[in-house]
């Protein structure tokens, strides 16, 4: 167990290797109760979370989720996030654990500032979240509640029964596979992960979610993206909405034009040596960026990074070298993300 | 139990000494607190090592540790094995998990310097074990 966020937190349960095995091939459970989970309410609720977010909001439906940034005003990434819409004025925020003051402080500057008919509740102390990954999540989920969870969408929510509690879900995750992710009253939080566990899903650790947000180039605040990098060198575009309104759109809308100096990019490295955070990139011994995430990917059995260069030696198939403690690495740059799953149907 | 056949470093290396030679591994608890090990690097055969000086690095999904040599000498052969598959050294640390043979300095006195295995149980006992 490791602090986390304020949080004992499980670093593994067997292996990490195992557990990330587990959730590509038939399913892992992970307690992320840890994240922030806001609800905001009101007549201002709609254009306040398009104001705190990049990605546009306001068209979403009733049901429908969406992953944004939270910037602030230089385009800098305060947290990323995942809004479902609840009701016509009502939305659960998804922030990171580590992020949640950070968020709740924002959230309260622009209450008070801009947006004084909203209710904004914390409910992450007294609710837990359960992610249930893998190709058999979304059985094992329509197994243990009527309301077939697998008829949602990816991205989407709804509400259901199992046993005698009820559980909100949307179909989400940090994994690159197919799953949910179950919030429900903190009380009933054991009884689920049994229940789970016994349809023969595997407790999963951050190491685990690591490995697997890696190989899916899903990005980790603090890590490949935090308050000096903005959404657009990351690589995160698609989900900055130029054409609205909202905090840090002028400079974003400027970087945009101008192009920006550095970029986010996927680099397989050679050998067995594992890139890790803060390692140096170079090109012909000059640096030229800077390893954010590196791991070992057991699905890919290789190791893989994720790292900023400058856009010159941004292009896919471009070679350069990593600074592993003094030893320089050949690696190559290349498409994202490393690992896609097999869609069915 | 550590196997009480050896003696332990503080910084979680055995040596057993097996006639001449003295055979080198990281124990039972380094293994554990590294978690799945993949990737081991060790020094070239011929290379000599002073006591307490970097022998290589083991490096697991979680992180990259250094290795320390428990004892001085020059290194007449490497674990061909955990190079090609690390996971052995988390499979059996103690036997064919094993790391590098040496040909020692000194073996008595520095060998006496290191922890028995009832010291190294109690160190681990008091790290949280």
């Amino acid at each position: 167990m490791v602090p986390f966020a304020g949080f004992e937190m499980p670093v593994q349960y067997t292996s990490i290797l195992e557990e990330s095995n587990a959730v590509r091939t038939t399913g892992g459970l992970f307690d992320v109760s840890h994240m922030g989970r806001i609800y905001l309410s009101g007549p201002d609720a709609t254009p306040f979370c398009d104001w705190i977010q990049t990605n546009k909001i306001g068209n979403l439906k009733i049901g429908r989720a969406r992953y944004s940034l939270v910037c602030n005003e230089n385009g800098g990434i305060i947290d990323d996030t995942v809004t479902y819409r609840l009701d016509t004025d009502r939305y659960l925020l998804v922030a990171n654990a580590g992020n949640r003051q950070a968020i709740r402080d924002w959230l309260d500057r622009w209450q008070n500032e801009k947006f004084p008919n909203l209710t904004i509740d914390d409910v992450t102390t007294k609710t837990v979240m359960i992610a249930v990954q893998g190709p058999q999540a979304a059985s094992v989920m329509d197994e243990l509640c009527p309301e077939t969870p697998s008829n949602l969408k990816f991205f989407g929510s709804g509400e259901g029964n199992i046993s005698d509690y009820k559980v909100f879900f949307g179909r989400t995750g940090y994994t690159g596979e197919d799953g949910f992710e179950v919030i429900l009253e903190a009380e009933k939080g054991p009884a689920l992960w049994d229940q789970l566990t016994a349809k023969g899903m595997s407790s999963c650790g951050l190491g685990a979610r690591d490995v697997l947000r890696l190989e899916a180039a899903l990005p980790l605040h603090g890590s490949d993206i935090d308050l000096t990098t903005n959404p657009l060198e990351a690589g995160l575009g698609r989900f900055v909405k130029l054409d609205k309104d909202f905090v840090g759109v002028e400079l974003l809308r400027k970087q945009h034009e101008t192009g920006t100096e550095r970029k986010l990019v996927g680099l397989l490295p050679v050998g067995r040596s594992i890139p890790r955070h803060d390692h140096l990139i170079k090109n012909n011994e000059t640096p030229v960026g800077k390893i954010t995430s590196g791991g070992y990917s057991p699905t890919l059995d290789r190791n893989i990074a994720l790292g900023y260069v400058s856009q010159d030696f941004a292009a896919v198939d471009q070679h350069l070298n990593i600074d592993i403690r003094g030893r320089l690495t050949d690696a190559v740059v290349t498409t994202l993300p490393f690992y896609t799953r097999k869609k069915k149907e | 139990m550590n196997p009480s056949d050896r003696r332990y470093s503080k910084d979680h290396e055995w040596a057993l000494i097996v006639g001449n030679e003295v055979i080198v591994g990281i124990t039972d608890f380094a293994q554990e607190q590294l978690g799945d090990i993949v990737y081991v690097d060790l020094p070239e055969v011929g290379s000599n090592l002073d006591q307490s000086s970097k022998l290589g690095e083991v490096e697991s999904v979680k992180a990259v540790s250094d290795i320390f040599s428990p004892i001085g000498g020059e290194v007449i052969e490497v674990n061909q094995a955990v190079i090609d598959s690390p996971e052995l050294v988390n499979q059996d640390p103690s036997g064919s998990g094993w790391l590098v043979k040496l040909a020692p300095t000194d073996a008595s006195s520095e060998f006496n310097s290191l922890l028995t295995s009832e010291e190294y149980d109690e160190l681990i006992e008091n790290e949280g074990h």
